[in-house]
């Protein structure tokens, strides 16, 4: 047997330290806390969460009961200070339900795609060969439709609902999500850590857990949270077109359809669902970019 | 925790049983000479050039073509030639990394891969390792060092806060201090340091042979004497065996004990260093020698040992794969392959070129005996 170098006395508290030392995402973290804009904005994705998943709580107001009475009420009516929809329900207590199915819509699909899209990418990047041409020639396939209409024409032979939402909007997500997990796989399974692994005696399950996985974890994710709001404005456009949720679910494509018609008699009222999307999806676009510099280790 | 517990820790056979295995083919004393720890016999790796639309194989390339050897045990190999002729294709060979087309590797009187009692690629990679050319790309970027060290003896079975542990003790054997370096992340780390933590990493499986694939090309001279000088200290401090490969002369010269000279995928002459240096028997070792840059200016080159570059090894020249650009080529040449035996008188070298075969053919077979 071949001995090692002797053990000086600190060598003890330096093993301390490497077991507690900074792991990559704790860098990230810290990296991520001077950044003020994205942790604004993680602060209200946060809040916008809080809401919807409290949201009874939020609102005394029931979502589903109208009033002939009070339709179209418009901004700060006492009672319902953003006002009421076309048939005379609170249109903040529908704002807040909505934004369960909404955000529902929005993250399920890709993380569903994530986890899908991100295990093919890797087995089709590190086997290489015969399955990386197969799935990714089935990538490409899914690829030549635009997701829009690849959601829409699902939707289309499913039925509309939130499942078939959902379902279909994994279904357009898993092509890019699959490329980008390929790509970045088959960069590094050639670099000469992963074959120094397999010279260590690695099995291909070790070397994809410690040394594919996180090296592809961070642009996939950076990428994944810039496709959630992108998949929030497809669930909306299902919505809007009729294909998605259906109503009188509380959902804010659908709200935005729906209030359409009211445009020129309560143009505000009828521009708040949007208004919703348009600041939920902003806060993940620039959550994605402030991710995207925070995991950058080499800044 | 001692060094002898967390060596038992680790799973698979510990050396002492090795031995006792069975499937080892040879005796311990082989023609007055101990076993050797690595025997490699006519190892051949062709690559296949595929393309087309059927993905048919156009052409071969022969990166390795029936090369043999032996290193024995506590010496250093070295390999030497230029590039594209078969000298990192036979260390990921000899790892593994890459499966032969024909050929065998003994380790240790054992046969690596064989079905019945051989010694399994998993105990092999146990028993040699290798430190790769680019000091960044062989590491994880998303890996604390001491994690990339430990990485190994993890594999192998041994608990995380050991494997760490073991991890701390190889920093310091390399010459960096653990408190310093043991959470540092490749980026943040030059070159040379790299290095280490890369040498460090092959040793962590405590192996008996390390292949040093173009180790310490990449790395400034002042730098690269230090790494060297670690390397030289730690072969003796482990018992190490080391493949030392390199296109550098003078580096090989300083570290080797024996030297191999590599030309288009074959052999073309091994011996050890000090006769090889002085007294080279192929005319490829003689142009390449010469092209070692003089310190002396009053003996500078004056004009170059060798026109052009190696042929494609995808079509090799016929007979002798040298003869393009021997000066000595003669019709011999073309038509057989020269055997690489052992000149006349010099048992502990072997030369494969015509000139040195007495009845050859050659016309300087039976007159040269030494240029």
């Amino acid at each position: 047997m071949v001995d090692v170098a002797v053990l000086p006395a600190d060598s003890a508290a330096a093993f301390k330290r490497a077991q507690q030392g900074k792991s990559y995402w704790r860098r990230v973290w810290e990296r991520l806390r001077d950044d003020k804009v994205t942790l604004a904005v993680i602060g209200v994705l946060v809040m916008l969460l809080i809401m919807v998943v409290f949201a009874p709580w939020f609102t005394m107001h029931d979502p589903y009961t109208g009033s002939v009475l009070r339709r179209l009420k418009p901004v700060g009516t006492p009672g319902h200070w953003l006002g009421t929809d076309e048939v005379g329900r609170d249109l903040w207590a529908r704002m807040v339900f909505g934004g369960r199915l909404s955000l529902l819509a929005g993250v399920m699909p890709v993380f569903l795609a994530l986890l899908i899209g991100g295990f093919l990418g890797v087995a089709a990047g590190y086997v290489g060969g015969l399955v990386n041409s197969a799935i990714m020639r089935l990538t490409d396939v899914l690829y030549a439709f635009p997701s829009i209409l690849l959601a829409i024409a699902i939707t289309g032979i499913l039925g509309s609902g939130l499942q078939n939402t959902i379902l279909a909007l994994t279904i357009s997500f898993i092509p890019p999500i699959i490329r980008i997990s390929e790509s970045v796989t088959t960069q590094v399974r050639h670099l000469d850590f992963v074959e120094a692994a397999r010279a260590s005696g690695a099995g291909p399950l070790t070397i994809m857990r410690y040394h594919i996985l996180n090296n592809m974890l961070g642009p996939i994710l950076v990428y994944a949270t810039s496709l959630i709001s992108v998949c929030i404005i497809l669930a909306a456009g299902l919505s809007f077109l009729g294909l998605g949720v259906t109503p009188p679910s509380a959902e804010w494509g659908l709200m935005l359809n729906n209030l359409r018609q009211a445009l020129w008699v309560s143009p505000l009222v009828a521009a708040l669902p949007g208004v919703m999307i348009f600041i939920t999806s902003m806060c993940f676009n620039l959550m994605s970019d402030g991710l995207r510099q925070a995991m950058d280790v080499r800044l | 925790m001692s060094v002898a517990k967390d060596a038992a820790l680790l799973v698979g056979a510990p050396r002492s049983n090795v031995r006792g295995k069975p499937g080892r083919i040879g005796t311990d004393e082989v023609i007055g000479q101990t076993r050797p720890l690595l025997a490699v016999e006519n190892l051949t790796k062709h690559f296949a050039l595929k393309g087309g639309l059927l993905n048919r194989t156009k052409a071969v390339v022969q990166a390795v073509d029936d090369v043999s050897f032996n290193v024995q045990t506590g010496e250093t190999l070295g390999i030497v030639g230029e590039s594209g002729c078969g000298k990192s294709t036979t260390a990921r060979l000899l790892m593994h990394l890459i499966p032969p087309d024909i050929g065998s590797i003994v380790f240790d009187g054992l046969v690596v891969g064989a079905a019945d009692g051989g010694l399994s690629h998993r105990d092999l990679h146990r028993q040699m390792q290798m430190v790769f050319q680019e000091s960044y790309a062989s590491l994880n970027p998303r890996l604390p060092v001491a994690m990339s060290i430990a990485f190994g003896p993890f594999v192998h079975g041994l608990a995380k806060p050991a494997a760490l542990k073991r991890a701390m003790k190889l920093l310091e054997a390399v010459g960096l201090d653990p408190i310093l370096f043991a959470n540092r992340y490749p980026h943040e780390l030059s070159g040379g340091q790299r290095q280490r933590i890369n040498i460090a990493r092959a040793l962590a499986l405590e192996p008996r042979i390390v292949i040093l694939d173009e180790a310490v090309s990449a790395l400034d001279k002042s730098v690269e004497a230090q790494v060297l000088n670690l390397l030289v200290d730690l072969k003796a401090q482990f018992d190490l065996t080391y493949v030392f490969i390199s296109h550098d002369l003078n580096v090989v010269r300083y570290i080797s004990d024996r030297v191999m000279v590599m030309y288009l995928g074959k052999v073309a002459e091994i011996g050890p260093v000090e006769h090889l240096y002085r007294d080279p028997q192929h005319p490829y070792t003689q142009a390449l020698l010469s092209a070692m840059p003089s310190m002396d200016p009053r003996r500078r080159t004056l004009k170059a040992p060798l026109a052009g570059d190696p042929p494609n090894p995808i079509s090799p020249p016929s007979g002798c794969r040298f003869r393009t650009r021997c000066p000595f080529a003669e019709a011999v040449c073309e038509t057989a392959p020269p055997a690489l035996m052992a000149p006349p008188g010099e048992e502990l070298r072997a030369v494969a070129c015509h000139m040195r075969v007495p009845g050859s053919g050659h016309s300087r077979a039976a007159t040269v005996v030494s240029a």
